[in-house]
């Protein structure tokens, strides 16, 4: 198996509606990883695309549609998608298209246009659920979360508080990055309690926003990295994990299909210790409760500590384990698919040195991506480090 | 290596549009309604599972080999990758796993009155194996994880075999038991 780094990654401003069109921020996204990289379409040998339900474009095999955009044409190209996992997943395969030694270079694109369904995107969200058993129910993706949350929160004693503190950090955080759809640098606990009650214990300020936008990323492999970069990034580790669809089957309080998606990645980069070894991670964040549910999920703490230790700084970006530098879904936003400019290119971004006002200080080594989706059950993680 | 304070990713592009200008009619778009129409055929564990609630009862499947009692049932079992066994009479009392109390409805339209939802294991199934549905004749001051639950059926006429044939959820104890 190859060794295989970046050498490139681009990402669209992120807005609740975008004038471009799927295919043109697809092209937006890959030009400025192709700028980065220095290289052209001919110099690309496969295309990845991962894009999530179709029913939020309104357009059906929207893998086939996008690829002029993904510079995929006259390529082998693929589109990927597990839900809310396609983010972290879609440069998993971009990985394995290298590491296998089918391709040198390969270019990952991440795309998706929210905003396209009306009356809202939780409307399309009403396709994925169980047609026999939830949908006569008439059920809010929402409830999910809600359902989620109440549970870990009733488990560990959590307060709400505590888990407003992640969508202020993390909106904070996002005041540092040009792509951010609601950073908010003054926003404090007391808003997100006191806003609007959506499904209770979820609030208005306790979700992501629905999003239009694109990311790209371009992975080398690391025996030709060298004409490219001196200071390389790697990809160390991948997993990816899904559990039964029978999410009423199960205690919603400990996502163990994101454990084994960990554990995966974790063997692979042969760490040990993930609490000791890795610098930073940028768990999925959807909601703000997610975060710590990740991490918690990614093994970066005990069961029930995330909220404790964000509640003492420890995921503060200059704490001693930062949790969504980037500023994450919560205030960069939530365009599925292309987060993974949130949870895979900030990994590139810090560990090249290259995130400007996000920079976390202290020289971060090693850092951890994760996304999730479908019905509660599917984890994919990436782990990265500088060579 | 040190980070600079340059914004990363630099000069990021595309072109936000609010609804505004949609409709404003300030930017060209076009706009399709799709129709389109399901018929699922149910199979056979979902087929009795919907007339045993037709009947006013709740069935679940046994895995012999994991000895779980499936709820949802199903045919074959997940987890040992085998045919499951038989079918078993579940209670319709169980207990709230998870709730919560919505103000939206599918639509993310906001509602006045909210609807109570959650998950409820049901007695007579393995340990937190259960389904999705609604609670009522409770307040949302009474509801709480652990709340044991009796299901309310529609008047026998009213049945179609389907999940909805159970109106809501109830608490066992007036007042909902102790919190």
């Amino acid at each position: 198996m190859k060794d295989v780094a970046v050498i490139g990654a681009g990402m669209t401003v992120f807005r609740r509606r975008m004038l471009e069109t799927g295919k043109e921020l697809s092209f937006l996204a890959t030009k400025m990883a192709m700028e980065e990289a220095g290289i052209e379409k001919k110099d690309i040998d496969m295309v990845v695309m991962g894009s999530a339900p179709d029913a939020f474009d309104g357009i059906h095999m929207k893998g086939e549609n996008l690829s002029d955009g993904a510079a995929g044409t006259g390529k082998p190209y693929v589109r990927v998608f597990n839900g809310g996992g396609t983010g972290v997943f879609a440069p998993i395969a971009g990985w394995w298209h290298v590491a296998s030694g089918a391709a040198d270079i390969a270019l990952v694109v991440c795309e998706e246009k929210m905003g396209s369904c009306y009356p809202h995107p939780q409307t399309a969200f009403r396709h994925i659920w169980d047609p026999i058993l939830d949908r006569p129910l008439n059920p809010n993706l929402v409830w999910l979360f809600a359902m989620e949350m109440n549970r870990y929160m009733s488990v560990y004693n959590i307060k709400k508080e505590d888990i407003a503190r992640v969508a202020v950090k993390n909106k904070r955080n996002a005041v540092g990055h040009p792509c951010a759809q609601i950073p908010d640098e003054k926003i404090t606990i007391e808003d997100v309690l006191n806003s609007e009650v959506m499904a209770w214990p979820v609030q208005r300020l306790d979700i992501s926003p629905p999003s239009d936008g694109a990311s790209a990323l371009i992975f080398c492999s690391a025996d030709k990295v060298r004409q490219f970069t001196d200071d390389p990034v790697f990809v160390s580790g991948v997993g990816w994990n899904i559990d039964s669809t029978m999410w009423t089957n199960r205690d919603l309080y400990f996502p163990q299909y994101v454990a084994n998606a960990a554990k995966m990645a974790y063997k692979m980069a042969h760490i040990n210790n993930p609490r000791k070894e890795i610098d930073f991670a940028e768990p999925y964040d959807p909601f703000d409760y997610k975060e710590l549910h990740h991490m918690e999920g990614l093994l970066l703490c005990k069961k029930g500590e995330a909220p404790i230790l964000t509640r003492e700084g420890v995921t503060e970006r200059d704490g001693d384990m930062p949790m969504c530098p980037s500023g994450g879904l919560m205030g960069v936003g939530n365009p599925i698919a292309a987060t993974m400019g949130q949870k895979v290119c900030e990994l590139y971004w810090q560990l090249a040195g290259k995130a400007g006002k996000r920079q976390i200080p202290g020289d971060p080594r090693i850092g951890v991506g994760q996304a999730w989706g479908d019905i509660m059950q599917m984890g994919t993680v990436i782990v990265m480090r500088r060579g | 290596m040190t980070g600079n304070d340059e914004m990363v990713p630099k000069d990021p592009r595309g072109t936000h549009v609010g609804n505004k200008d949609i409709y404003g009619r300030k930017i060209t778009y076009s706009w399709w309604e799709p129709e389109v129409q399901y018929n699922w055929a149910l199979g056979p564990a979902m087929s009795r599972f919907l007339e045993e609630l037709k009947k006013g009862s709740i069935v679940g499947r046994k895995c012999r080999k994991c000895r779980r009692i499936l709820v949802p049932p199903r045919m074959f079992c997940e987890r040992c990758y085998n045919p499951t066994d038989e079918w078993v009479k579940i209670e319709d009392t169980g207990t709230i796993e998870t709730f919560s109390i919505s103000y939206i409805d599918s639509d993310a339209r906001k509602i006045k009155d909210p609807i109570f939802i959650g998950v409820i294991s049901l007695d007579g199934a393995s340990p937190k194996h259960g389904i999705m549905h609604y609670f009522g004749e409770v307040k949302a001051d009474e509801i709480h994880i652990g709340m044991r639950v009796k299901a309310v059926w529609k008047h026998v006429s009213e049945r179609t075999g389907a999940i909805t044939d159970i109106k809501y959820f109830k608490p066992l104890k007036k007042g909902g038991g102790k919190k």
